[in-house]
């Protein structure tokens, strides 16, 4: 463990207690604990940042080793943000320091960023679980003034996750319950209901004092701002880091906060709201060092679209539109496909849009390959935020005529390929804990019955179904799931696609035809590469593409009748 | 048919695309942010026009910005010159046809104003198409397969044939000495009719031997390239950019050739190399 010194930071009437580790002369991150914590929720999180940062943390008023004020007046905001003003200029006369922040450490922390000239002290600032007061109360208002179905709901979740609030303003209440036995059962509650194991040295020893001190944070500050809040803008780079299964702060309070913080990063954890500090703190401590780091290095937040992007077969056709449409959002897109040559220059014409592209040589019917493609990948950049199972292989044929080789090689690329895709991928990033989102290439035909097209309609709706499994498996890691149905569309996979039973030049003779009726279909996979990007966006389960998609969707629900008698037709 | 042009001929037509890229290079220098379409083609004009040229197998066209892939053309007319105004960091094409006492040339020309990466990359990668085409025909493949193998190499690429929006989806025509009596410098639909009178004859003599003077990828473009002259050209895009050349290939009965090496766009490529090297 890095050692750790203490020191005293006077300010507007406290002595503040503060603590810091790690290099002087590395960027500094000032850590904010929330109620009722100390310095001491960040151990895990200090530790890990010390390696190359100068890390300052320090208990609030009221809390931990430092003084108390007199009164509640002396609990309001702009006591609490002229503190982490006091501290960083203590710690960091010269240089910004970099603010994270927890729970009620948020609040108070938002009051210092969106200070007029803040970005002058402060150079970034993550948050978790705290939003500003001033930008929920117009969040209130808004949904008040515009009562929709979604926003009341929004409004009643978000209430019913607050009823402790109200609990903190009825007298004497609280504070009792604290004493009379709240602060012994409290590392039972963080054990049962937030998921966090019990550890030495924690909760601190002064928790029941600090608890029931802390309920002034409350009382002073709660009703006033809410009732009137002020229009809070900044110009320092926010990160807010959303955890999933947080039961006090709900991811919709932060809809719409770019109006007030333009330089907006948003990131998100599965985790609880004590679980992040308490159990990840290594992931914590990792989004903390990616954002200072780029902070650091280029002045600018990372863009919204700046996502790393994996996608199989993408020397063509819709992986290919779809490499280009994530580059042209800034992402890094690594691109890997059976043809070299393809894959790369799918990578420059990435680089070329505005995003950064890696071309690989890999199959991905071999399970060991792909293993293998996606330590590479961890190591070289990253654990992906999309993964883009594409590459697949079309091929006609009723089902007496398909050999077994045949029917092995259609489920190798279409199924195996992509389950060899979501296992090795869907483990890091399960591991990573972060979230992410992973896109199956299904087809209409996954839902749409055919004789001739036995062996590719199975592998499809396989992939349709174990996308549905895998959705509901990893909705708790926050990992969305979509597949992709696209109809007809203009690419390269008629010249490839195989037939059954015939002679090399009636191959030939079929793959001319469907490439004909496919450019005159004219669907560009373009079209398709948009819906993906936007199903990551909106996570949407399934995504039927063209008119022909849609239809066959409805019909199958409507009439199946109708589709198995329309699967006898000689489509080949 | 039997190649009928002397060794004269093809000097004359020579110095004719020499005079139509060597005009285009002068507006080139010229333009700037804030010209219009309209106003480089009037300048485009009255530069040929000083040089004596006579008439145009068509009107000279500029395209500039999106215009330059052609992106959202609906109806022929959007091929016209008109009012989008060239801004930092755009791409533009410049095509004229200039007729001198017969001798025409057709040549197409890509520029960008500002830094434009993407303009960069396709203007590079033109040059693939220059030598497929060169070495397609000298194989005496058939037309359509020559422009099969276009579309190839532009999927291969990445990018999107732009060829195929000019009217009859041609990558290129043939050219002839220009004959006609009709009256100078009257144009219809944006062709001279001296043009059109010519090319009406040889579309009904070449159909006649079951050729036809345009070059797409239809089935009339099935038979080996015809010996003649023929204007090609392969027009590129990729996003918002376009990109083309346009000069004139030499088909002989057993050879074929680019008329003339000494182009902007092929010493921009050979500069291109020797910096590199
Ligand atoms: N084009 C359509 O009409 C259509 C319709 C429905 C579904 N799809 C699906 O969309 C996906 C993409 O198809 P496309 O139309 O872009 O096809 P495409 O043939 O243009 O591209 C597929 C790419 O995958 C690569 N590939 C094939 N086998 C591979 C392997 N074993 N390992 C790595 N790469 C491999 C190919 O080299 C090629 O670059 C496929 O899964 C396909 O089944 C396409």
């Amino acid at each position: 463990m890095s050692p750790v010194t203490r020191r005293t930071v006077h300010s507007a009437g406290v002595d503040l207690a503060v603590f810091e580790q790690g290099d002087p002369a590395a960027p500094t991150v000032l850590l904010v604990h929330g109620y009722p914590d100390t310095h001491r929720v960040w151990d895990d999180v200090a530790e890990d940042l010390a390696a190359d940062h100068h890390v300052v943390r320090y208990d609030v008023r009221g809390a931990g080793e430092s003084s108390v004020p007199a009164g509640r007046a002396e609990y309001r905001l702009e006591l609490l943000a002229a503190d982490l003003f006091a501290v960083a200029d203590a710690v960091s006369p010269d240089r910004p320091v970099h603010v994270v922040a927890h729970d009620w450490g948020s609040l108070q922390s938002w009051e210092a960023v969106t200070e007029p000239g803040a970005e002058r002290r402060l150079a970034s600032y993550t948050t978790m679980s705290g939003p500003c007061l001033d930008h929920m109360g117009h969040w209130i208002r808004y949904r008040l003034r515009r009562p929709t179905p979604r926003h009341l709901r929004q409004l009643l979740v978000q209430g019913a996750h607050s009823w402790y609030i109200t609990a903190f303003h009825l007298p004497f209440l609280a504070p009792a319950g604290w004493r009379l036995g709240l602060a012994r059962a409290w590392p039972r509650v963080l054990r049962d209901l937030e998921g966090v194991r019990p550890r030495a040295g924690h909760p601190q020893p002064t928790i029941r004092q600090d608890a029931v001190r802390g309920i002034e944070l409350y009382r002073a500050n709660m009703r006033p701002t809410l009732r009137n809040p002020r229009e809070r803008h900044t110009e320092v780079p926010v990160q807010l880091i959303t955890l999933r299964r947080d039961h006090y702060v709900s991811p919709f309070l932060s809809e719409g906060l770019e109006r007030w913080v333009p330089r907006l990063t948003r990131r998100e954890l599965n985790a609880t709201h004590w679980s992040a500090l308490l159990e990840q703190g290594p992931v914590v401590a990792g989004l903390v060092r990616e954002f200072t780091a780029r902070i650091e290095s280029t002045g600018q937040p990372p863009a919204p679209g700046e996502k790393l992007v994996v996608i199989t077969g993408a020397g063509s056709g819709i992986g290919r539109a779809t490499a280009l449409a994530f580059g042209e959002q800034g992402a890094t897109v690594v691109v890997c496909d059976l043809d070299q040559v393809a894959a790369e220059r799918t990578a420059e014409l990435v680089t070329l849009v505005g995003g950064a592209g890696h071309a690989y040589r890999v199959d991905v019917s071999d399970g060991a390959a792909m293993d293998a493609f996606a330590q590479q990948v961890a190591t070289e950049h990253g654990v992906p935020d999309v993964l883009v199972n594409n590459a697949g292989i079309g091929h006609s044929g009723t089902f007496l005529q398909t050999t077994e080789k045949e029917w092995q090689r259609v489920l190798d690329v279409n199924l195996w390929g992509v389950i060899h895709g979501c296992r090795a991928f869907g483990a890091l990033m399960v591991a990573r804990g972060r979230g992410g989102h992973i896109v199956n290439l299904a087809s209409a035909a996954a839902y749409l019955p055919s004789k001739v097209l036995a062996a590719y309609a199975t592998s499809k709706a396989a992939v349709l179904m174990l996308s549905d499994c895998l959705r509901a498996e990893l909705a708790d890691s926050g990992i969305g799931v979509s597949a992709i149905c696209p109809g007809i569309v203009n690419t390269n996979i008629t010249r490839t696609s195989t037939f059954s039973g015939l002679s090399a030049s009636e191959q030939t003779a079929k793959q001319d035809r469907a490439a004909r009726l496919y450019a005159r279909r004219g669907f560009p996979p373009e079209k398709v590469a948009a819906e993906i990007v936007k199903a990551v966006r909106t996570g949407k389960p399934v995504v039927p593409v063209t008119v022909e998609a849609k239809l066959a969707r409805w019909a199958g629900r409507i009439s199946p009748g109708l589709l198995r008698r329309a699967a006898r037709i000689n489509a080949g | 048919m039997a190649f009928d042009y002397s060794a004269a001929d093809l000097d004359r037509f020579r110095e004719v695309q020499q005079l139509a890229y060597h005009c285009a290079e002068q507006v080139a220098a010229w333009i700037e942010p804030g010209v219009t379409e309209r106003q480089a083609t009037q300048k485009l004009c009255r530069c040929l026009v000083a040089e004596g040229v006579d008439d145009f197998f068509h009107v000279p066209f500029a395209w500039f910005g999106d215009r330059t892939a052609f992106r959202h053309f609906h109806t022929p007319l959007q091929f016209f010159a008109g009012s989008r105004v060239l801004q930092e960091g755009m791409p533009y094409v410049l095509d004229c046809a200039p007729v001198v006492d017969g001798y025409t040339a057709d040549i197409g020309y890509g520029g960008k104003v500002g830094a434009n990466p993407v303009w960069d990359r396709l203007a590079q990668d033109l040059k693939v198409y220059r030598e497929l085409i060169l070495r397609e025909v000298r194989a005496r493949r058939p037309l359509d397969e020559v422009y099969a193998a276009v579309d190839a190499q532009l999927a291969a690429h990445g990018y999107d044939n732009r060829h195929q929006v000019y009217p009859g989806r041609v990558i290129g025509h043939q050219v002839t000495r220009n004959t006609s009596r009709a009256p100078k410098g009257v144009n219809l639909f944006g062709f001279g009719l001296r043009t059109l009178q010519t090319l009406g004859r040889e579309l009904i003599s070449e159909r006649l031997h079951g050729r036809s003077p345009l070059w797409a990828d239809g089935r009339a473009s099935r038979h080996a390239p015809t010996p003649g002259l023929w204007a090609v050209e392969p027009h590129i895009g990729f996003r918002e950019v376009g990109i083309k050349f346009e000069e004139l290939l030499v088909v002989t009965e057993d050879e074929a050739y680019w008329l003339d090496d000494d182009l902007p766009h092929v010493r921009r490529w050979t500069s291109l190399e020797e910096a590199a090297a």
